[in-house]
């Protein structure tokens, strides 16, 4: 292992004259996130991309090793806090798996209609945050007002604003709120409403299209290659759709298109999120009034020991394909967990798309992968 | 030809910027549109949802009594040890030995507001409050005793 100021040293050392190598990052962990490219440049042109992990690991893994089953859900959050709900259903769906609890039918809706809405919230922060990385100030707002509305109904029915820990193994942990749904109907009607308001800030504008048009180009061959998943390898034309290919829940129960795309720049990546917020939407309405009567968490006994056995289970987050592996041992807490991220596939893909291009599209290129740095370091 | 093409990109760019100043235009003439809430200030208006999750709290009645029985179900179920219940022995009036609570420490700093105590508890003793302003400039602060001084089990909790 090396030090930043090593690598300085080294390349600048021994690599051929007018080379330069540049830290980009890790910067305060409250901003973006705390990923560090060392970048190597001949001029303003990108030579190579190496990124330094590591800076939020928070070892995870090891951590849900003496957590019982009950517990490990909620450190998920931390994971992608972002689709938050997403990482807790996955593991809650591994726990149900090797147990082989039936789930009610009112709780998998409810999943699902909490699944698309994090899907929202997330591409709509993602959409502010991409704006403002290239420079535009204002989406950065607009995005965020209409999640501030998912948000709220977070808060109401699952008791947080991100991390909710609201999927437990057999179902949800509260029924939902009395105002769910009316509450949900007017954040669809605002929301067709003030979409509009993105194209004509972000979509149209000629400067965001120059700046994304043809940058960061991944073929379909190496988007499969790389492991890439979600809206990145969707923009390249792989149909990867977890919901689409291996339905759970009443994904097989409701109408929606997979979003493909097979341009594989920037701005693929950018419209494949736009219109997958659609999608989410065509979701919720078709769910939204035939919420099912009944139970919302199915009778589990106190202390979950699932068989012993190995159980895997996929599910697509608003990155991507997220994978649990869980080793039981028959015992109260995991053997082994091992989360197969999107983020960190994703990224690995940067530095062949960036490579040749100049450093100002890096930003381009780096904001359409959608980044949550904690979940590629965990 | 090169001049023609020059004049086309500057006009669309100044087009497209003209549309989206029109939007932002828009919201900056009808101020009522806009969502943002004035935090510090609007304190005494400010509504929290009923299930927001702040802290965890311990009811008590009138009479001093809550329904904590000490069965330590909550600090089991706790992932990351917030809760630590200190027990003892009351002596009933048959003269037998009773197990009972003595303390319910609460370490705020600790814990993430997962719920997972709440749900456990058999007796429903603990709860979520809404309060969410918890900075202190000693971190000593932060760590409670839920039951109040004096106070006991309600009578019938089991």
């Amino acid at each position: 292992m090396y030090t930043q100021t090593d690598v300085i040293k080294d390349t600048t050392a021994d690599g051929p004259e007018g080379e330069l190598v540049i830290n980009m990052g890790p910067q305060h962990p409250a901003t973006h996130g705390v990923l560090h490219l060392v970048i190597t440049l001949d001029g303003e042109t990108i030579k190579k991309i190496e990124p330094h992990l590591g800076y939020i690991h928070r070892s995870i893994e090891k951590m849900t090793e003496s957590l019982t089953y009950r517990q490990f859900t909620y450190v998920t959050s931390r994971m992608d806090y972002l689709s938050a709900h997403i990482n807790n259903l996955a593991c809650a769906m591994t726990v149900e798996k090797a147990m082989q609890i039936e789930v009610p039918e009112r709780a998998k809706v409810i999943r699902v209609l909490m699944n698309e809405l994090t899907r929202i919230a997330s591409h709509e922060l993602w959409i502010g945050a991409m704006a403002m990385d290239l420079g535009a100030f204002t989406p950065f707002f607009y995005a965020f007002r209409e999640r501030e509305l998912i948000t709220d109904i977070m808060e109401e029915t699952c008791g947080a604003r991100l991390t909710m820990n609201y999927m437990v193994p057999g179902g949800v942990m509260y029924d939902i709120h009395p105002s769910f749904q009316q509450k949900v109907k007017e954040f669809v009607t605002q929301f067709k409403h003030k979409v509009t308001e993105y194209e004509d800030l972000v979509t149209n504008n000629v400067i965001f299209q120059s700046r994304t048009k043809g940058v960061g180009f991944l073929s379909k061959e190496d988007a499969i290659s790389y492991g890439c998943s979600g809206p990145v390898a969707r923009a390249s034309g792989v149909s990867c759709d977890i919901r689409k290919l291996y339905p759970y829940e009443v994904y097989d129960k409701v109408q929606f298109d997979e979003v493909l795309d097979t341009a594989g720049d920037s701005f693929a990546r950018y419209m494949v999120r736009v219109r997958e917020m659609n999608q989410s939407i065509r979701i919720i309405e078709q769910l939204i009034d035939s919420i099912p009567e009944g139970e919302f968490q199915a009778k589990t006994k106190a202390v979950l020991k699932p068989p012993k056995g190995e159980f895997y289970t996929r599910v697509e987050t608003a990155r991507g394909e997220l994978g649990v592996y869980l080793v039981s041992e028959g015992g109260t807490t995991p053997y082994r967990i091992k989360y197969r991220s999107p983020g960190f596939s994703n990224l690995s893909a940067l530095d062949h798309m960036a490579r040749g291009s100049k450093i100002g599209d890096l930003m381009a290129t780096m904001g359409t992968l959608d980044l949550v740095i904690p979940d590629i370091d965990r | 030809m090169f001049l023609k093409e020059y004049i086309k990109d500057v006009v669309g760019g100044v087009t497209s910027l003209l549309k989206g100043m029109r939007k932002t235009g828009y919201y900056f003439f009808h101020p009522k549109e806009i969502i943002t809430e004035q935090y510090p200030d609007n304190r005494a208006t400010l509504k929290l949802a009923e299930r927001f999750r702040g802290e965890v709290v311990m009811a008590h009645d009138a009479n001093n009594e809550h329904a904590c029985t000490g069965c330590t179900a909550c600090e089991l179920a706790c992932p990351n040890g917030t809760i630590k219940i200190i027990t003892k022995f009351d002596m009933t009036p048959e003269g037998k030995k009773k197990k009972a609570i003595d303390t319910f420490i609460y370490h705020l700093e600790l814990c993430t507001m997962c719920n997972l105590c709440v749900e456990a508890c058999p007796t429903g003793a603990i709860s979520m409050a809404q309060n969410f302003e918890h900075s202190v400039y000693d971190r000593n602060k932060l760590t409670k005793k839920l039951n109040k001084p004096g106070s006991k089990v309600r009578e019938g909790v089991e």
